[in-house]
């Protein structure tokens, strides 16, 4: 069956939406995951080098 | 004679769909001022390629194989994005990072919605759309195969700037005025220029270490970043951030107009396309205030985040955070929320490209040549 423009239909597949819906946990685990890591790191390193820059500042 | 007129018969109704389109465009970047960097190239070069018999379709094509098929040109453009991020705000609230990750939400809502219209590739494709991120969202495509990249180009650019018109509504339906009116105290804590310099080195290090597939992006975006902030390459971070960024937009635009030809375009697909982009990008506007709605729940008063701010953690940096701040004005003229709407918005900047990286590591077995 063709469309308005001339082109085949398409096939839509309802069941796929929930298939798929491992990849949106997935994705937003991991996500966090990685944004979770990035912010303890970056804590770490502002405690590490504010205090640094603290006694440098003091000398 | 006839030579002057027999090219007029190979007009089709099509290209004349198309002329309208690069029109729009054209007048969007000019009238409205909506991205003209790229809108303007796309829409001049949708007129272009979709003449009768055009001969300019060979030579953007062979700009396509070099610049855009190889992703050369949007990961040049990060080194350009990265330079002109200031991450600063982030460095001295890094919990606001976890804004970003929740307003990754409308990406993975969008690849489940997709794939029930287009296969996996095409819908992950689609999905990166949300992100509001244009070079993310063509070397997921790219890397994918998808057929689509004229429409994901066209929506993923057209949302970016749209983000003024589409965010406040959302933003207000799933508020309260009492929310809106929350006030979140700034504490600016100091940020060495060790961290400034350490972050982008370290969160390349990440994400190439948990999402592989991410670092060329997270790699070229923190590479412009650290250009800006080693403080020995200020000419050169100027030229990435205007000349570099400016170039590559151009020559970025134009170049994917030759997939913006009428027989590609002109199809339900991309109306199609355009309007799960659309749902991407509102799920991911809903995904950062719901997140924020959420931690209040855990929050003390005092304590509260007001949680427009939710919102800017989509990649559109810094038109999102600058919304937001607007937004927050309007409901309180007192009320400061432009730092930490920032910080957000910056973090929308990482977390989209990494949400790409994801995408590109569960289908990986799909990649092109991967």
């Amino acid at each position: 069956m063709l469309n308005f423009f001339g082109g085949a239909m398409l096939a839509v597949e309802p069941m796929n939406f929930v298939y798929n819906l491992r990849y949106m946990g997935l994705g937003m685990l991991g996500i966090f995951i990685v944004m979770g890591v990035i912010i303890g790191v970056t804590l770490l390193t502002n405690t590490i080098f504010s205090g640094r820059e603290k006694e440098e500042d003091d000398e | 004679m006839e030579v002057l007129y027999e090219n007029l018969l190979n007009i089709s109704w099509q290209m004349v769909v198309m002329w309208i389109i690069g029109g729009v465009l054209i007048y969007l970047a000019i009238a409205k001022d909506m991205e003209p960097s790229l809108l303007l190239p796309i829409g001049f070069g949708t007129i272009l390629v979709n003449l009768p018999m055009t001969g300019a379709v060979e030579p953007l094509g062979q700009l396509f194989e070099a610049g855009i098929a190889t992703e050369l040109f949007p990961l040049i453009l990060f080194i350009g994005i990265g330079a002109m991020c200031d991450f600063s705000p982030l460095l001295s609230n890094p919990k606001l990072m976890l804004f970003g990750a929740a307003a990754q939400f409308g990406i993975f809502f969008t690849l489940c919605l997709a794939s029930v219209f287009f296969d996996i590739r095409d819908a992950a494709s689609i999905a990166i759309i949300g992100a509001a991120d244009g070079p993310t969202s063509i070397v997921v495509a790219i890397k994918l195969g998808s057929k689509y990249l004229g429409p994901i180009m066209v929506a993923a650019y057209s949302y970016m700037s749209l983000v003024p018109i589409i965010q406040p509504p959302v933003i207000k339906l799933l508020t309260t005025k009492k929310e809106r009116l929350i006030r979140m105290q700034y504490v600016e804590r100091k940020v060495s220029r060790k961290t400034r310099i350490l972050f982008p080195i370290i969160i390349t290090a990440i994400a190439g270490l948990i999402a592989p597939a991410s670092v060329a992006l997270v790699g070229f975006l923190m590479f412009g970043n650290l250009i800006r902030e080693c403080g020995v390459l200020n000419s050169l971070s100027e030229t990435a951030q205007k000349v570099l960024a400016n170039l590559v937009t151009i020559l970025l635009g134009i170049t994917i107009a030759v997939r913006m030809q009428a027989e590609d375009f002109v199809s339900y697909q991309t109306l199609l396309i355009i309007g799960l982009g659309l749902v991407a990008f509102i799920f991911d506007t809903a995904g950062g205030v719901l997140f924020a709605k959420f931690m209040n729940l855990f929050l003390k008063p005092g304590k509260k985040i007001n949680p427009m701010i939710g919102a800017a953690g989509i990649s559109a940096f810094p038109m999102s955070g600058r919304v937001i701040h607007k937004m927050a004005l309007k409901e309180d003229k007192e009320n400061f929320i432009l730092m930490q709407a920032m910080g957000v918005n910056a973090s929308g900047q990482i977390a989209s490209v990494i949400a790409g990286g994801l995408i590109l590591s569960f289908f990986s077995n799909l990649i092109v040549g991967g």
